[in-house]
């Protein structure tokens, strides 16, 4: 596939994907050319001397970014994903590591300072612990938040509010209270596999996910056709024919009148 | 008074030959969070030696407003004004990293006008920040008038996003595809005469009051100097690494839409001081005004959007005459676009340095993350060893000279 899109050219290095093979050896996962990218997955104990590698012996003299991804479904389910950019080759290189909350990743804080507020993020919106890092404080949010929004479990509300309370002359944390429902809408056409009960078809238990299965075909006609019976004439000859039945209440029939 | 001369009389150390002599211990200060010079609520605690800076702490998030997760929940393109509040200085440079990571995860082409109008008003969006920027920065350090008359020009460029996109400053005009509409004639004539004549008027008498300054320089010279090395260890971008002498400029080196196609000028500094990082950006206003002008005059007629109808909505007209218009009208703002399962880091030259966005698609109509790269966050974390040693009045020179937005900061 050609790149016909107009993001930010970066020549490809030929056979720097051997080359990393080679250079990183076990601490190597896999090295994965997508997305005209080119990214490296490598053990997490080996992440320091991977990078040390990665800067003196590929040019890459910049860390750029570290960013956290939660995939929930996986064993490890946090990745951490550092993007390096050389600026002598002139090219980039995303390195990922996976870990999970009582793991910790080892810092690269000696190789680059401006880890420091990167891993700090990291810890603060995912709770991925970086050892070697001395000032693991939180970042972003709040004096003394608790929890780790960034995580795909923390609800986008949050579970704590703030407000000035004119009684306690001072700004107060309430849980979150919401007027109505988090809506969600996520457009999944039912015919191509929703996996949730639509509104209304709670009671179309036992059938498969989305559209009710359609009822079954009539059975084909037997060969010697059944007589229908013979048609009963309409008529209203007794009162049950009339469909209006007894009178419910007798009490309701009596004509009103004045009573003592 | 006399009583607290007659208290240190009786004061005698053995081991201190001059009496009376207290020791004068370090103390703390907070600068901020409302501190006009701290271009926002930053809030940094210093340790002080009289007034020397011994220690700086900088404490951001306090703007913090969830914007990646906020995205996790919306569709592409209604994620795409939270890119207009993040630096909003310099809205359209935001959303440009952003609809270029949309299309190199999709791999979109993207009609070449389209291409002239994003460089374009990437352009624009450069001199307006640099005109906030370059005026705080010398008001900062006790000059006032420069600032005025540079408010004048972002004035006028906040005029012609206006015209453009129909909004002063969160416009939302780059679109995944191209951008949202075409601009009229008239709008470009205007800016054409505006780049000739009073953007250099105003401009130029603005710089020539602090570019050869006493005052100024006294202020900015020799302050807060950095090396190559530092530069690199410590993630700088933008004017902030031009300023420590490394000709880094992604428009030049990963060249993006038609950037390639342009002639311009990359400006590097030779003392790696905060003068340097102030002139930097004078030079970038011109050679914007300069890429702007190539584009005038190379700008082809066509369409600005693509025609690919899964991704970029038709036009009205069509609508009304055509059911499958209609139709992709509809999926397109109610489902969104489908992207596929990938991730990608697009980064792109913003006004203040390396705007990267990473980007995360499960091949669902919502980014599965989206990880913003502030510019902000490398420069400030640099804080502490840049004024380790300077006097606290240079912490609004240095401040000046990051260019600092929490909106991107803080996100």
């Amino acid at each position: 596939m050609s790149a016909v899109h107009g993001a930010p050219r970066v020549n490809p290095i030929d056979g720097l994907a051997d080359a990393l093979a080679a250079a990183l050896g076990a601490s190597m996962v896999e090295v994965v050319e997508a997305h005209f990218e080119i990214s490296v997955t490598v053990e997490r104990a080996a992440l320091a001397d991977v990078m040390v590698i990665l800067r003196d012996q590929f040019a890459y003299q910049q860390l750029m970014e570290i960013a956290g991804v939660d995939y929930p479904d996986r064993a490890e389910r946090f990745e951490v994903v550092y993007q390096l950019l050389s600026v002598t080759k002139n090219h980039r290189l995303s390195v990922k590591v996976a870990t999970d909350e009582d793991h910790a990743v080892p810092s690269v804080t000696h190789i680059w300072p401006v880890a420091g507020w990167l891993e700090r993020e990291v810890f603060d919106m995912y709770g991925v612990l970086f050892s070697g890092n001395t000032d693991l404080r939180r970042i972003l949010t709040d004096y003394g938040f608790k929890g780790h929004p960034q995580r795909k479990d923390f609800p986008l509300t949050g579970y704590v509010e703030l407000r000035y309370s004119e009684d306690a002359k001072r700004v107060v944390y309430e849980p979150v209270k919401l007027a109505q429902d988090f809506r969600s809408f996520d457009f999944m056409s039912p015919w191509e596999g929703a996996e949730y009960i639509l509104p209304g078809d709670e009671k179309a238990g036992g059938q498969a996910p989305g559209a009710p299965t359609p009822a079954a075909a009539p059975p084909p006609p037997s060969a010697v056709p059944s007589t229908p019976p013979p048609p009963t004439p309409k008529t209203t000859e007794h009162k049950g024919q009339t469909g209006a039945g007894e009178p419910a209440n007798s009490e309701a029939a009596k004509p009103s009148g004045d009573k003592t | 008074m006399s009583d607290y001369i007659e208290k240190l009389d009786h004061v005698v150390n053995a081991d201190d030959p001059s009496p009376g002599d207290t020791e004068i211990q370090n103390y703390t200060i907070n600068f901020g969070p409302q501190h006009p010079a701290a271009h926002g609520v930053l809030r940094l605690v210093m340790e002080l030696d009289g007034e020397i800076v011994e220690r700086c702490d900088p404490h951001v998030g306090l703007l913090h407003r969830g914007t990646e997760k906020l995205i996790e929940y919306k569709t592409y393109l209604q994620a795409l004004p939270y890119f207009d509040r993040l630096d909003y200085c310099s809205p359209l440079g935001m959303e440009h990293s952003y609809v270029l990571a949309i299309e190199k995860l999709l791999n979109l082409e993207v009609p070449i006008r389209a291409q002239y109008l994003r460089v374009f008003f990437a352009e624009l969006t450069r001199i307006c920040n640099h005109m906030l920027n370059l005026g705080s920065h010398v008001m900062d350090v006790g000059a006032m008038t420069p600032n005025l008359w540079l408010f004048e020009i972002r004035e006028d460029c906040l005029n012609f996003f206006e015209r453009a996109s129909g909004a002063r400053m969160h416009s939302a005009y780059f679109r995944p595809g191209g951008v949202h509409q075409d601009v009229p004639l008239k709008l470009l004539t205007d800016i054409a005469d505006w780049l000739d004549t009073r953007l250099p008027r105003l401009f130029e008498d603005a710089i020539s009051l602090v570019a050869d300054n006493r005052i100024f320089k006294q202020r900015n010279v020799d302050i807060a100097v950095v090396s190559k090395e530092d530069a690199l260890k410590w993630g700088f971008s933008g004017p902030m690494i031009r300023g420590s002498g490394i000709p880094w400029d992604i428009r030049k080196s990963q060249p993006y839409d038609v950037y390639d196609r342009m002639q311009f000028d990359v400006p590097i500094g030779t003392n790696f001081d905060c003068y340097d990082r102030f002139m930097i950006r004078v030079e970038e206003v011109r050679q914007s005004a300069r890429i702007m002008k190539q584009c005038l005059s190379e700008m082809p007629e066509g369409p600005i959007a693509s025609f690919d109808r899964k991704v970029s909505p038709p036009k009205r007209g069509e609508m009304k005459q055509s059911m499958e218009a209609l139709i992709h009208h509809f999926k397109l703002y109610t489902e969104g676009f489908h992207v596929p399962a990938g991730d990608v880091y697009v980064a792109t030259e913003s006004p203040k340095g390396e705007f990267g966005v990473y980007l995360v698609s499960d091949g669902s109509n919502k980014p599965y993350r989206c990880k913003i790269r502030p510019t902000a966050f490398s420069h400030l974390q640099s804080m502490d060893f840049q004024l380790k040693g300077h006097m606290l009045a240079d912490v609004t020179a240095v401040l000046g000279a990051m260019d600092i937005v929490f909106g991107e900061c803080d996100r």
